[in-house]
């Protein structure tokens, strides 16, 4: 059994449609710790020590957020900054985080066709999300596809409760570890390793 | 003109006030001096303004003693009393029998006056003026100090002590009592009464002021605020102290004991500010009719027959209240310079030595050559007190705290000077102090509370005592290098004054001061202050903070809203403050109040004032041509 750390990061969460639903889902399941960033921390002051423990007692971590500006919400990248010491997760003697998986679960507003080279984004998502990749690469953890929910701005409620639905698949499947690494390298996005639900209509 | 005619009167006291005590103030000699100078300016001996209605309003006016009693009262909730206790019953149990003691044998060796005499005269002397030494107190911001607890404490056992001490001097008598005065002795419901019945009777009217203090005022007060009829509101609150005072008259106690009960029980009601608003400008100008009647009863005639007498004996009593005093303020672990204060401040007779002195005609206690030479003796003592602490605070307090800085120095010597000053370490300063520890920033303070200065010492800080506003005090507190002064004093007074004296004296220094609300702040940035912190501001955000995220709205936004509200307000309390014309100010600030309500209800709605346009996703949605969010 793996645990999941998921760090919600979501400055309007109030607002939000997407993440709304997608946390109802996964909130409440078991071996999941469901994190709420800018709730704990609403003027920023991480708590570092915790931090660090919550990341020691889980297996597999999330950065679950909205795409803003082609990256995170501020308060994850001050959670970066502040958390992967020297020597502690990276560095000759950093080495606590060895092993864990992490991955991006996000939303962005632009379609699947706007992130590559011809699109109005001219880049991929996974480029995009490089630093991330690299931050785990430097910290010894296995930095997986990301999970990505398109065209946001588009989408019905109907719509969203399906990703959302995908979503917590995700999860269970990762709890009970049934992904093999052959299946994380064959694929660009998490989502495609879950059957697409038929009735999604965008 | 009739010189007695009461417009003729009123012009006379009122314009002799209107002179005489903010030329006093000018000069630094107070407001007490002020009216006790007009007093003797009017009197018999300069002008002769005063008919023979001079000594009625004595008695008329020392309603403003009863009125004082009543808003101190008001300011001091039950618990206080009650930890004041053993300095009360102790400091001032002591005081007033060591005194009688000593005043009584030593008039009885010096002069040929029986016994029953002697004491009571030592009874009458024994006596402080609740009146000047509270107001003189007051206006010097000394109330807080241990000086001033501790002052108060005796002058409110004083002021109990007169009661049974008006039911003991009877017994006292032992010469004819005097028919013209015994005539106009006023009748009581108690006056035919047995003993215990008179007790009884004393002990229901106690019960009946805490009682309906308690279950009657506070929701007939409540009736009558209702009406939002403020000059009702006044008249109520005046109708409450006069109906106290007339039912202590009958049943034979001090009205000033019994209005200061009253306000012991109404200081946890919600309309203790209004009845002390309402109240205070009343107080303020019978207080000094009062002095004015002290300062115009003084009949400089005797004076000037006997004046070797006369101001032998104001000099004696007083050195003598005074050295009793000083033991006594020893003993109860007083710091020097307190204890001077506590001193000086109680050496004089007072208002209620007047009553005992014309009771005692009266009653045939006393002749009537040695009431007339006492009268001018109290009254005498009365008038230098304000002069006398003028004198301590000015000359013998610098020698003394200038002498205990040296020896400061000498181990303060190799330290650097500190680049922050702070004034004042109650809670706020403290509160600032503490956090510029915390970072290893080194802070000067200064502090007129001896007893705090000697903990703050203790526990390591660097700490001048003395009167914050003394520019020298500044300077060899290291004014000249440092770069920040806070003001974080709890007297606005005092507030004001350090402003001017630092802009005067240390341009180069930055000053933050606190503000302990909406007006105060006004009046420290008409006084150009940049930096006014006010006490009731993040405080009541951080409350509001709490508030709606217990409401379940998420952290994070609320905070930010917080924000904004912080910077909202604090511009626009700058925009009011700019405003100078009175009329103007008001009308802003009414609408002042109309803009929050605006603003409260748009903070909800409108995304501009937000200012959180990045996060909201409404346009992108129209834009993209989707579903709008339900």
């Amino acid at each position: 059994m793996a645990k999941i750390l998921i760090l919600f990061a979501h400055p309007v969460f109030e607002k939000s449609r997407v993440h709304k639903r997608m946390v109802n889902h996964v909130r409440q399941l078991e071996h999941i710790s469901f994190h709420d960033l800018y709730e704990t921390y609403p003027d920023l002051d991480i708590d570092i020590k915790k931090e660090q423990q919550l990341l020691l007692e889980h297996d597999v971590i999330i950065w679950q957020h909205p795409f803003y500006w082609y990256s995170a919400p501020a308060i994850i990248k001050q959670w970066l900054d502040l958390v992967l010491e020297h020597n502690w997760a990276y560095g000759a003697k950093g080495k606590m985080l060895t092993g864990k998986k992490i991955f991006n679960a996000i939303s962005c507003g632009g379609s699947e066709e706007a992130y590559n080279e011809r699109g109005r984004n001219r880049y991929t998502i996974p480029q995009f999300l490089a630093p991330f990749e690299q931050t785990a690469h430097l910290c010894n953890m296995q930095y997986l596809p990301p999970f990505v929910i398109h065209g946001t701005h588009r989408l019905s409620e109907a719509d969203i409760e399906l990703h959302s639905i995908q979503y917590l698949q995700l999860l269970v499947a990762l709890t009970h570890d049934r992904i093999s690494e052959e299946e994380y390298r064959s694929v660009t996005y998490l989502n495609d390793l879950l059957p697409v639900p038929e009735q999604v209509q965008s | 003109m009739d010189k007695n005619s009461l417009f003729f009167q009123a012009f006379v006291y009122l314009s002799a006030a209107v002179v005489m005590v903010p030329l006093a103030k000018r000069i630094g000699l107070g407001s007490v001096l002020g009216y006790l100078l007009a007093g003797i300016l009017i009197g018999p001996a300069i002008l002769n303004f005063i008919g023979s209605e001079g000594h009625d309003l004595m008695h008329f006016a020392e309603f403003g003693v009863v009125m004082m009693l009543f808003v101190i009262g008001l300011e001091l909730e039950p618990e206080i009393l009650w930890k004041l206790r053993r300095s009360i019953l102790g400091l001032g149990g002591l005081q007033v029998l060591v005194t009688t003691f000593i005043i009584s044998t030593l008039s009885q060796l010096l002069f040929e006056i029986s016994w029953q005499e002697g004491l009571a005269l030592g009874l009458i002397i024994a006596l402080s003026s609740t009146a000047i030494v509270l107001q003189t107190l007051n206006e010097k911001g000394l109330m807080k100090t241990s000086a001033g607890r501790h002052s108060f404490s005796v002058l409110l056992f004083q002021d109990i002590a007169v009661i049974p001490m008006l039911a003991f001097f009877p017994l006292l008598a032992s010469h004819q009592p005097d028919i013209a005065a015994s005539a106009v002795k006023e009748t009581t419901w108690t006056a035919g009464l047995s003993g215990w019945m008179q007790t009884l009777i004393v002990f229901a009217a106690v019960l009946a002021i805490i009682l309906s203090g308690k279950y009657l005022i506070n929701p007939l007060l409540r009736i009558i605020a209702a009406t939002r009829l403020r000059e009702i509101f006044t008249a109520s609150a005046l109708l409450l102290v006069i109906a106290i005072t007339l039912l202590m008259t009958q049943v034979g106690l001090s009205p000033a004991l019994g209005t200061f009960l009253a306000g012991v029980v109404l200081a946890n009601s919600e309309y203790r500010h209004e009845l002390e608003s309402d109240i205070e400008p009343f107080k303020g100008l019978l207080l000094g009719l009062f002095f004015i009647a002290v300062g115009a009863s003084i009949d400089f005639n005797l004076v000037m027959q006997k004046p070797v007498l006369i101001l032998g004996l104001v000099f004696i009593i007083m050195t003598i209240k005074g050295i009793v005093l000083l033991v006594l303020g020893r003993f109860f672990r007083m710091k020097l310079d307190q204890n001077m204060i506590f001193g000086f401040a109680l050496s004089q007779m007072g208002e209620f030595g007047f009553v005992l002195l014309s009771f005692s005609l009266q009653e045939g206690v006393l002749k009537k050559e040695i009431i007339d030479v006492m009268i001018a003796v109290v009254a005498i003592s009365m008038a230098v007190t304000p002069l006398v602490l003028l004198i301590n605070e000015k000359i013998i307090q610098p020698r003394f705290g200038a002498k205990e800085k040296e020896d400061e120095r000498e181990s303060d010597k190799i330290d650097e000077k500190n680049p922050v000053i702070i004034a004042g370490f109650g809670h706020f300063g403290n509160t600032v102090g503490r956090f510029l520890r915390a970072n290893g920033v080194k802070a000067t303070f200064l502090d007129f509370d001896s007893e705090r200065v000697e903990l703050l010492r203790k526990m390591g800080f660097k700490v001048y005592y003395g009167d914050a506003s003394r520019h020298d005090l500044l300077r060899a507190a290291g004014a000249e290098q440092a770069k920040i002064i806070v003001l974080a004093l709890d007297n606005l007074e005092k507030r004001l004054e350090m402003i001017e004296i630092i802009k005067k004296h240390f341009p180069n220094l930055r000053i933050l001061v606190r503000a302990e609300n909406r007006f105060d702040a006004y009046q420290l940035m008409n006084a150009g202050m940049m930096h006014v912190y006010r006490e009731t501001l993040d405080t009541s955000l951080r409350v509001g903070t709490d508030v709606l995220k217990m409401m379940g709205f998420r952290s994070y936004t609320v905070n930010r809203m917080a924000r904004i509200f912080l910077k909202h307000d604090e511009s626009t309390i700058k925009k009011l403050a700019a405003i100078k014309n009175k009329e103007e100010y008001v009308a802003s600030a009414k609408e002042y109040i109309e803009e929050i309500e605006k603003v409260l209800e748009s903070d909800r709605h409108d995304p501009e004032l937000q200012n959180d346009k990045g996060w909201d996703e409404e346009s992108l949605i129209a834009d993209a041509g989707g579903v709008k969010p339900s």
